[in-house]
């Protein structure tokens, strides 16, 4: 709206410490509204932590950071917000439907007793009318994921933040949740920002990607980011980016099998002592 | 005496309302003890409001005021000792075990009836005089005002407290005040059924509710129920066979319905699976499509590699008796049940014919996402 020209999201010059550690810093990024943008990078990178600061979780060490021309404002609704995926307690004594309605109304004070029209809608929107009444602990991993990108829809975003929606699902609810980001996405010109391990599952309708490792960072689209060269420069160590029937596959120069499981910190040492941050 | 003379006892009556109340606040906090997985949390602030309790008895003959000034000591000692589960409970486990020792120290001091540390652990409602029943009124409204006002957040914040905070929750000062809140009921069912027996009060009766149902109304109204009917009827009880504790009947029809929950539990989930046969035509075909596996269920790779579902992977099945937690597999065992939803569910391609974006391609999106197969998951990061 304003001094950004009209981004959905702008970061300028944003930097994150803890101490003296550096997540990442002068971070330059405008994400258009209606833009889907997929953030990656080894555990460890900060993903997670940027999201934090999209939803007004944590302050910035440097730099601005505006949602629509304002700072984030924690709890606002014109952000959705899918956390990191965990399964429920079988015993949880919740059902789907509650689960979407917290979306609408849960950081309202009161007993819920009136049942929100938008809890019907969103369930609908992600196609889970079949076992929304039925205890969220009992479903699969991919239905409770439906039920939380439900919640998040509830509220009607402008921006939806994910966090690694698609970890520990299998693939084949792997591509039913990001046909369903995609489709929603498309459908309502939502900006959707999200945090992911894999690229491939998603490559196919990102419109870029935010690289991040060791503290820097690169931009672009997948095609452009996701190259031997790129990643090597970001890493500051050899990295191949092999491309097989569609597949993406980044493999590490020192360990093949990739160890995503592990902390980046590792990473984090040998880059970026000779490259800067890279922008688009 | 009869009964109904009994009841016809100012006493009596102000027992009975006293309970009642206590076993509401415990009915309505049970449920979130359980989610949030308190239970040695009471069971922890009970046994410091018996510390508490007998210093209240040696330094102003008030054991009521002593306990609730011990479980609110606990509460601020959780607090800033334990935010993790099992943090809290080892932190607890040694709160607690010092603090009975503490207590029974005090006891020993103690110069007045024998009976009146027998009360702090096994709880006396008349041995309670009126003011300090008062406290006890005062403290149940209490309660029952802040979990009215705070259930949806608290409840958000104990079911999924990211998303909460996210959504402008406090989860952390809720969090503390359901502490407070904990330590306050804590000390009225210390009254009713003794700081020993106060599990029976506050986590049987949401634990028999939860058996019962997943809706989280259900089960606090439920719960509530279950608490006021073990402490009003246990206390009934008592009337009835006066050299019998009351907190004997108390625990005794809270543990009956807990077993009677448990057994009902599978029947009527059976029920609940007949309605929802009932209601379709093809219940299973349209509930939840099926979906043939892979040729193998090993490889995607090597399937058919033309607009194929890629294998049927369930990470977890859904029994049968699917409106109720806790069930085992029912008798119609795996068949026809939904199997992680192997291909767009048919609402969600209504909903996504719905969209009708010029951009979107159901037919095609299948091929387009890769699979990921022998080389095991692609994009891993070096």
């Amino acid at each position: 709206m304003t001094g950004s020209g009209g981004a959905a999201v702008a970061l300028r010059g944003a930097t994150l410490r803890f101490g003296h550690h550096v997540i990442w810093e002068n971070l330059d990024l405008d994400i258009a509204p209606g833009e889907c943008l997929a953030i990656l990078g080894p555990n460890g990178a900060g993903k997670t932590t940027l999201l934090k600061v999209l939803l007004g979780l944590l302050p910035l060490s440097a730099g601005t950071v505006t949602i629509d021309g304002q700072a984030p404002r924690r709890g606002s609704a014109q952000t959705g917000y899918v956390p990191q995926q965990r399964d429920f307690d079988r015993d949880l004594p919740i059902r789907g439907r509650d689960l979407v309605q917290f979306g609408v109304d849960g950081h309202r004070l009161g007993l819920p007793l009136t049942r929100a029209r938008q809890v019907d809608a969103a369930i609908e929107a992600v196609g889970a009318e079949d076992y929304a009444d039925a205890p969220v602990g009992l479903l699969s991993g991919g239905q409770q994921q439906r039920l939380r990108i439900a919640q998040a829809l509830a509220g009607r975003p402008r921006l939806l933040l994910c966090d690694e929606p698609l970890l520990s699902l299998d693939p084949a609810s792997q591509h039913s949740v990001t046909t369903l980001l995609n489709a929603y996405h498309r459908e309502h010109g939502t900006t959707v920002v999200f945090v992911t391990h894999e690229i491939t599952p998603v490559a196919s309708f990102v419109d870029r990607v935010l690289y991040v490792a060791g503290g820097h960072w690169a931009a672009g689209t997948p095609d452009a980011v996701m190259t031997t060269q790129r990643l090597s420069a970001l890493y500051g160590t050899h990295i191949d980016v092999i491309r097989v029937h569609g597949r993406i596959v980044v493999i590490g120069g020192d360990d093949p099998a990739g160890h995503h499981h592990l902390p980046g910190s590792d990473h984090i040492h040998h880059a970026g002592h000779d490259h800067g941050a890279q922008e688009h | 005496m009869s009964l109904a003379f009994l009841l016809a006892q100012p006493f009596a009556q102000h027992a009975l309302l006293a309970a009642a109340l206590v076993a509401v606040s415990c009915g309505l906090i049970g449920p979130f003890v359980v989610t949030r997985g308190m239970a040695f949390a009471v069971h922890g602030t009970a046994e410091l409001a018996f510390t508490g309790a007998a210093a209240g008895l040696i330094v102003a003959n008030n054991p009521v005021t002593g306990a609730l000034a011990g479980s609110l000591v606990v509460a601020a000692l959780i607090a800033t000792l334990g935010a993790r589960q099992r943090e809290r409970d080892s932190a607890i486990g040694a709160i607690l075990a010092f603090g009975m020792g503490i207590g029974i120290l005090l006891l020993g001091h103690y110069q007045g009836f024998a009976t009146a540390a027998t009360n702090i652990l096994f709880g006396n409602i008349f041995g309670v005089s009126g003011s300090q029943l008062l406290i006890l009124v005062i403290i149940g409204l209490v309660v029952v005002a802040v979990m009215a006002t705070w259930y949806r957040p608290l409840l958000f914040a104990s079911i999924d407290p990211d998303a909460a905070e996210a959504r402008g929750v406090p989860v952390r000062r809720l969090g503390l005040m359901f502490l407070v809140v904990l330590a306050l009921t804590v000390t009225g069912a210390a009254q009713v059924v003794g700081t020993l027996l106060v599990l029976s009060l506050a986590i049987t009766p949401a634990a028999a509710a939860q058996r019962l149902s997943a809706s989280p109304l259900v089960v606090a109204a439920l719960s509530v129920i279950f608490a006021v009917a073990a402490a009003d009827g246990g206390l009934l009880a008592s009337f009835e066979a006066s050299n019998v504790k009351a907190s004997v009947f108390i625990t005794s029809i809270s543990f009956a319905i807990y077993l009677a929950a448990r057994l009902a539990g599978p029947l009527l989930r059976d029920r609940r699976q007949y309605s929802r046969e009932n209601r379709h035509a093809q219940p299973h075909d349209r509930a939840y499509p099926r979906y043939e596996p892979g040729p193998t269920g090993t490889s995607a790779a090597t399937a058919t590699p033309q607009g194929d579902e890629p294998p049927e992977q369930p990470d977890r099945h859904v029994p049968s008796g699917l409106g109720w937690p806790g069930g085992p597999v029912g008798r119609l065992g795996t068949q026809g049940l939904p199997a992680g939803n192997t291909r767009p569910s048919r609402s969600e391609k209504t909903s996504l014919q719905r969209l009708r974006h010029p951009g979107l391609r159901p037919a095609e999106t299948p091929g387009d996402i890769p699979r990921s197969g022998l080389l095991g998951f692609s994009a891993r990061f070096p």
